[in-house]
């Protein structure tokens, strides 16, 4: 999948999930404040992201990602494998 | 001993949305009760059911705060919202000051069924999501009220099947005149799905009138043939004298007698003794005449054997003192964990409205409720002492008698 395309459906899942306007997610924002995310709703931003993008990933990986320009990185590396 | 009142109430019922809509329900004598074909094609004995829309709340609550909410917990949420507001109880307040909870809830079914469904099938306890283990345990629904409201007192699920509601205000009322407990919100939730109530359809528990839903609940009548599942919320704000009188509350009324009992007998049939030992703790610790009180709601759910007994129980303590008798689950079906709650509701509108609903259904007595005086059609009576009993599965009984103020 092109780059573009997963950053574009990646904002989609987490503005329905989080009920948040699209216009706040930016590469260089913050996630846990911008998504307003303690430790549980972080479990399910794991578990979106796992079953959307049918990737297999850590939570403890997730909590270090501060900013969505990474988590798009990250994501990404792990559907190219 | 403190005295103790009632400062707020709310309530989301089949019979409606607030209080309002409700006493319009109750003085129209309009049932709750439709068919639900997606039970019969899921198997179901009986498709009747009392009908309830789930509250959207997006706009009231966060999405934080509504991860963790089942079904149930919505409606005890827009319930108590109505109470808190009724009884002038702001957030500020609420926040400063130690106000108790004690909530009826004796299920959360469909959430431990969705759950374990996605665990079955994705073989990761991961994809559960957040909202799960919250959602699924009996204490959901004073977990989530306690911390959306900020309530910093008593805070505890009472579990006591179809007595949930009674026993919460009744143990709430004792918090309170030991004088542990200013103010308690107290009442009872239940949730309204078909996977709550699959295994009660299974025992044949249900009418299965299914060519009339809204006759087929009839407490007390001769043809009655089983009961009809229903829910929803009803909050019941409780408070020390001292307390109302000192922030201006609203005094509703005074709970001036809880009497319960258990019936060391059969786990799903009720007898006679135990009901009535409930009666009468509850009209001696009222310290009245059995003949100040002037109306009766009973727990009778329409089931040939439950309201027999019951009937048996009132005539044997209430003798040839024949008070206006009726169960309001002829409209509204059993409402289960919230119907100790929402009866002391409905009676209360009746009590502050002077009217006594109508036993809708009620055609024909049998042997045993032809000795009650209950009206089929309503009546128009001011009365300023009621009595509510409140029967459960296991034989907990609870009774409750409050006085108007």
């Amino acid at each position: 999948m092109e780059k573009e395309q997963l950053i574009k459906e990646i904002n989609e899942v987490l503005v329905e999930e989080f009920e948040v306007e699209p216009e706040v997610i930016t590469p260089d924002a913050d996630i846990k404040q911008t998504l307003q995310l303690d430790s549980l709703s972080l479990v399910d931003m794991v578990a979106l992201i796992e079953s959307s993008f049918k990737v297999k990933i850590k939570g403890t990986e997730i909590a270090q990602l501060k900013t969505f320009g990474l988590l798009y990185d990250f994501i990404y590396e792990r559907i190219e494998k | 001993m403190k005295r103790v009142v009632i400062t707020g109430m709310g309530i989301y019922s089949c019979l409606g949305n607030g209080l309002d809509a409700v006493k319009e329900s109750l003085y129209n004598g309009k049932s709750g009760i439709v068919f639900d074909p997606e039970r019969k094609e899921m198997g179901f004995r009986s498709a009747l059911t009392a009908k309830l829309d789930v509250p959207d709340l997006k706009k009231e609550l966060s999405r934080n705060q509504r991860v963790y909410m089942p079904e149930q917990a919505k409606y005890a949420y827009v319930a108590t919202a109505e109470a808190l507001r009724n009884s002038n109880l702001d957030i500020d307040f609420l926040e400063t000051q130690e106000v108790g909870l004690l909530y009826g809830n004796d299920s959360s079914a469909e959430a431990v069924m969705n759950s374990i469904d996605t665990m079955r099938e994705k073989k990761d306890t991961t994809l559960i999501g957040s909202g799960g283990i919250f959602q699924s345990m009996n204490s959901t629904v004073t977990m989530n009220l306690a911390c959306i409201f900020k309530l910093k007192g008593m805070n505890l699920t009472v579990s006591g099947a179809c007595a949930s509601g009674s026993h919460a205000i009744g143990l709430g009322t004792l918090l309170i005149r030991n004088g542990l407990q200013d103010i308690v919100v107290c009442g009872g939730a239940q949730e309204v799905n078909p996977y709550a109530v699959g295994s009660f359809d299974g025992i044949s528990a249900f009418s299965t009138r299914e060519s009339d839903p809204t006759k087929a609940s009839r407490p007390f009548d001769r043809d009655r043939d089983g009961l009809v599942p229903g829910g929803g919320a009803a909050t019941v704000i409780i408070e020390s004298y001292e307390s109302a009188i000192r922030r201006g509350a609203p005094i509703l009324a005074e709970v001036c007698g809880y009497g319960f009992s258990s019936n060391g007998d059969h786990i799903s049939v009720p007898n006679v003794d135990g009901p009535s030992r409930s009666l009468r703790m509850a009209i001696k610790d009222a310290n009245i005449d059995i003949r100040e009180i002037g109306y009766v709601n009973a727990h009778a759910t329409s089931t040939p054997v439950g309201d027999r007994n019951e009937a048996k129980a009132i005539d044997n303590v209430f003798g040839d003192y024949k008070p206006e008798i009726t169960s309001t689950k002829a409209m509204t079906g059993h409402e289960m964990w919230m119907a100790g709650a929402s009866e002391v509701i409905y009676s209360m509108l009746m009590m502050k409205n002077d009217f006594i609903a109508p036993n809708i259904n009620f055609e024909n007595p049998d042997e045993d409720s032809a000795k009650l005086n209950i009206p089929a059609k309503r009546i128009i009576k001011h009365f300023d002492t009621f009595l509510s009993n409140s029967f459960g599965f296991g034989g907990t009984n609870s009774t409750l008698v409050i006085k108007n103020l």
